[in-house]
């Protein structure tokens, strides 16, 4: 489970382990986790049974084909038996890209394992290609010895040809080396659904089910939460519902029955690695959603959101949207502006008021970022990070809008940061940041990403007895005492610990004020021009912003190193398996992760003095390096990314190696 | 579904005691330039919202940037000074979770149409429950001189030395155009229009638009002189009320009908023969046809035959209102919201120690 702190005894993201795993498995017990050798027969009858510690699938096919949600159904019954699980969806941004060209694959990652992992994997043990194209873009991400199950029906020699396959990789010896299982998936599909009266273009496209089922077989998930799904999504239509439940079927007989696959596989549940409790599986952006109704109820305010769709944001809309029977509002704008300015209007009428977008979109929203600064209201920016400049790579991943977050506004605009570090996290991050919003009355931005938004783990759903209080109180009297005796509302008379301004809420008699976006004389608010007022303004604000109470960043460091890998955000997982891998090979290396960049933790400064070195992975250009050369001194060195998606642990780790021994 | 003036302001909690002009004047001293129309508007509107018996503390006064933003600071309610031209997005979302306030919107021809131009049409098409108060200058005062979306074509400005190049907007057209369920046009110097017009739009439910016409004595004076120079006016302004025949001029010898041709409408001296055609004013027209080609009489260069008055007011439903009536239903179909159910959804197992 990725939100776990490591444990010295993690095996899993071993290099080499990793690469010879089906070997391993072959050939004989290795130890607890991994057992080879047969098991007493299934109910099945002779099929051998081997037990693994852990696998790592990708389907693959055309955008059409269904791939996300096969994966989604995969990755479901997985979490329902209760595996550790991490997942990588990797589609384009068309929503039907040319059918059969590489750009039009789309892909799904799962890896499971029977004890706590951190990433969707580096390189998976069994490639589903559902096309030639699917095979070309994936299979140099299979090492030598995975397994390909190929939908053979779909190498004609023109589809071929598109992808740039001159003789059939099938045919022609390219894929020795690999355990290849050709199966005619589309024949197999319209073969099995040929009672149900469809044309041949509806049983064909049950195909993802028909590999669904075929992998069910093989690692023995549990079905009976695929067919339910099947039954509801299609519950206006009956017969394709049958039909997508007889595909799954046939996929699951045929796997049981064919020769070609003589061995399924075991992953045993990752109970022992878990915290007791109980578990959902669940997504960055759901777990948002989540995290910001419950933040509604603790803070006891009704939630707003006032958003504009935008890629990888638009879940959280979609989500937030179900839920009115939670008070909630959502206000699909006319645009990105209108979507935080309806925000910022309901935060003044008192409520917990959020805008979610995306890079762009927050370029958008700068000014009324900068006006909420000034008014001093609580709103929540949550940006799902994608590839940018510009509309850059919409449904890819990056971290690259940090410095956006933090400066991307005119004059000293000061803003806390909070970043979740895995998508269970998203909800904790997601109530921190209300927490930070309410307390100082200020903008806050929640920073995940597209790897965090998309990709799932499980989750222990908390107890609502354990979640935290996030109530504020509203003004209700005047608070201030003129020199004449009068009593009257200061509306920038500040709660003299935390700076906030007290929050007054239209429909409060005798607290009536005028507030905006002009520089405000301390106190009164009233619009004021004087100098030293301006000066003094503008200190206050950081000074509250930097007095933000954060807990101290705590640091993994078992052995003493002299290197801290420094990260923050979605990195969480690919860092923390890297550094596994490098303890496991002896070498020192401490560890710290940031879940909040603005303000930093008190003790950052003197952690960073610690350590000899400072590496920061960061799938941008150096951003955070950047704060933090500039505000500790220290040479931090940047390892970057920016090709849309996570860091692979090996890669990681093979970094860090050369910085420890640099 | 629509619903009465009545049912809406009625969300809104009443003032306990009887108010005064002087209670919706703030203790902020009014920076307008001396002469700006500005001030009457300030003081048609303070004098007039006492009328209105609303719980001052339930007002709120949401503005963009400019000269006519500056006006929430100078009403003693609840108010915003937000930036260029956001305030209908702003106001909507506060209008959108608090039904029990009334919300009012003032905004300028360079906030509301140029800046601000997308969130002004989508929030008549949506029919937030807002009065937008739309104070026309046909000049951008605080920027000090530059044309605006509703200079005349050819204006002659500090940015446009020969002259601008682009038509302008005529605002009502636009928000017809819009959608817009009550749309309005009044001028800054005629209280008493002005006033009725206001009681008219506070009574509607949804968003109602009212063009002021209000003169810019530094930057743009005089420029709707020939509006207000009673000789002048009897000839430019059509003064439109509803169920009353469209007739101006000295002693209504002009009025309007309908071209039997192209249907479009024409100006005519009113004559025995005529004078049973001569078109009545439906402000309450389901269609917007007439209302549009009422606003289209205008000369946009001369001014000349510009109606004022109330242009359309049809009852239509009020997004607030839907809304909230969705946030009811959701509840009354699922049950309110139970959280550790939404938390723990469907698929779920249990690790025991």
């Amino acid at each position: 489970m990725t939100s776990q702190v490591s444990s010295p005894v993690e095996q899993t993201d071993d290099p080499e382990k990793r690469a010879d795993d089906a070997q391993k498995a072959r050939s004989r017990p290795d130890g607890e986790t991994v057992v080879g050798g047969q098991l007493p027969p299934g109910e099945g009858g002779e099929k051998e049974v081997r037990r693994l510690d852990r696998v790592i699938i990708r389907f693959a096919g055309d955008s059409g084909d269904g791939m996300q949600l096969t994966g989604d159904r995969f990755t479901s019954e997985t979490a329902s038996f209760g595996n550790d699980l991490s997942t990588l969806p990797n589609f384009p941004a068309e929503i039907r890209a040319p059918a059969g060209t590489l750009p039009g694959v789309s892909s799904f990652q799962l890896h499971f394992a029977d004890h706590d992992i951190l990433t969707p994997g580096d390189a998976p043990n069994v490639l589903v290609a559902m096309n030639p194209a699917a095979l070309k873009a994936n299979i140099g991400d299979v090492p030598r010895g995975g397994e390909v199950i190929v939908n053979t029906d779909e190498f004609a020699k023109r589809a071929m040809a598109k992808v740039g396959y001159e003789t059939s990789p099938l045919e022609d010896g390219s894929l020795d080396g690999y355990q290849v299982h050709p199966v005619p998936l589309t024949t197999l599909t319209i073969e099995a659904l040929k009672e149900f009266g469809l044309s041949r273009k509806e049983a064909e496209r049950s195909k993802n089910m028909f590999a669904l089922g075929l992998l069910s077989w093989m690692y023995h998930r549990p079905t009976e939460g695929t067919e339910s799904f099947l039954r509801s999504k299609f519950a206006k239509k009956p017969q394709i519902a049958e039909a997508n439940i007889a595909a799954f079927r046939a996929g699951w007989n045929f796997g049981e029955t064919t020769e070609d696959f003589a061995v399924s596989y075991e992953v045993a549940p990752a109970g022992s690695a878990f915290p007791t409790g109980t578990y959902r599986n669940i997504s960055g952006n759901l777990a948002l959603s989540y995290g910001l109704i419950t933040a509604s109820r603790q803070a006891d305010l009704p939630l707003f959101l006032g958003s504009y769709p935008i890629t990888p944001a638009s879940d959280i809309l979609h989500e937030l949207s179900k839920h009115k029977n939670f008070g909630v509002r959502t206000f699909q704008a006319e645009d990105e502006i209108a979507g935080i300015g309806a925000a910022l209007g309901a935060a003044f009428g008192g409520s917990l008021a959020v805008t979610t977008t995306s890079g762009p979109g927050v370029a958008l929203k700068s000014e009324t970022i900068g006006l909420a600064v000034s008014l001093e209201l609580p709103l929540l920016i949550v940006d799902i990070q994608r590839g940018g400049p510009s509309t850059g790579l919409p449904t890819k991943t990056e971290q690259a809008d940090l410095l956006q977050a933090m400066y991307g506004r005119n004059g000293e605009a000061p803003v806390p940061v909070v970043a979740p570090r895995t998508p269970a996290d998203c909800f904790d991050a997601a109530l921190e940041a209300a927490r930070i919003a309410l307390a100082y009355r200020t903008p806050v931005f929640l920073l995940s990403d597209g790897y965090l938004a998309n990709g799932s783990e499980p989750w222990r759903i908390p107890d609502l007895d354990e979640l935290p209080d996030l109530r504020v109180q509203f003004a209700t009297a005047p608070n201030h005492t003129t020199e004449d005796g009068a009593e009257v509302f200061w509306p920038y008379k500040r709660d003299p610990k935390t700076l906030a301004r007290p929050w007054a809420v239209p429909g409060t008699p005798g607290l009536e004020h005028r507030i905006g976006g002009i520089e405000k004389q301390d106190g009164t608010g009233n619009i004021s021009y004087d100098p030293a007022n301006h000066d003094f303004m503008v200190r206050t604000r950081q000074a509250k912003v930097d007095g933000v109470e954060v807990p101290d960043l705590a640091v993994d460091d078992p052995d003493g190193a002299q290197t801290l890998v420094l990260g923050w955000g979605s990195t969480y997982g690919p860092i923390t398996a890297a550094v596994r891998r490098l303890r496991k090979e002896g070498l020192p290396i401490a560890q710290a992760h940031l879940r909040h960049v603005n303000p930093f933790p008190r003790n950052l400064g003197e952690v960073l003095g610690r350590y000899r070195k400072v590496v920061v992975p960061e799938m941008n250009l150096g951003q955070l390096a950047t704060l933090i050369r500039a505000r500790y001194l220290v040479d931090a060195h940047s390892y970057n990314q920016v090709n849309g998606m996570p860091f692979k642990a090996e890669q990681l780790a093979s970094a860090l190696k050369e910085a420890i021994n640099d | 579904m629509t619903e009465t003036a009545s049912s809406l302001l009625s969300l809104v909690p009443k003032a306990e005691a009887r108010q005064s002009m002087k209670d919706f004047k703030s203790d902020q001293e009014v920076r307008w330039c001396p002469g700006c129309g500005d001030y009457a508007i300030l003081a048609a509107v303070q004098g007039f919202m006492p009328e209105l018996g609303l719980a001052k503390e339930n007002i709120v006064f949401v503005s963009g940037i400019g000269c006519s933003s500056r006006f929430p600071y100078y009403m003693n309610t609840y108010g915003m000074h937000s930036i260029h031209g956001r305030a209908p997005s702003i106001a909507t979302g506060l209008a959108a979770s608090r039904r029990d306030l009334s919300v009012w919107v003032v905004t300028g021809d360079g906030d509301a149409l140029s800046i601000g131009g997308n969130h002004l049409i989508h929030a008549l098409r949506r029919n937030v429950n807002l009065k937008i108060l739309l104070f026309n200058n046909r000049i951008y005062g605080l920027t000090k001189g530059q044309y605006s979306p509703t200079s005349e074509l050819g204006k002659v400005t500090k940015s446009t030395p020969m002259g601008s190049l682009d038509a302008p907007f005529n605002p009502v057209s636009l928000a017809l155009g819009a959608e817009a369920s009550f749309v309005a046009r009044t001028v800054d110097s005629d209280r008493k229009h002005l006033t009725e017009v206001l009681r008219q739009a506070a009574d509607h439910p949804g968003t109602a638009l009212v063009e002021i016409y209000q003169n810019c004595n530094i930057f743009n004076d005089g420029a709707f002189e020939v509006l207000k120079d009673k000789q002048q006016a009897q000839e430019a302004v059509i003064r439109l009320e509803h169920g009353q025949p469209i007739r101006f001029g000295a002693d209504g010898e002009k009025g309007v009908v309908r071209d039997p041709e192209t249907g479009d409408l024409a100006i005519v001296a009113v004559t025995p023969e005529n004078e049973s055609r001569i078109l009545v004013h439906d402000a309450h027209a389901a269609s917007p046809t007439t209302a549009f080609a009422l606003s289209r009489l205008t000369d946009p260069d001369t001014l000349h035959h510009t109606p004022i008055g109330v242009l359309r007011s049809v009852q239509r439903p009020v997004y607030d209102t839907l809304m909230a009536d969705q946030l009811d239903s959701a509840i009354e179909q699922n049950g309110k919201g139970d959280l550790a159910a939404l938390l723990a959804g469907g698929d779920t197992w249990t690790v025991v120690g």
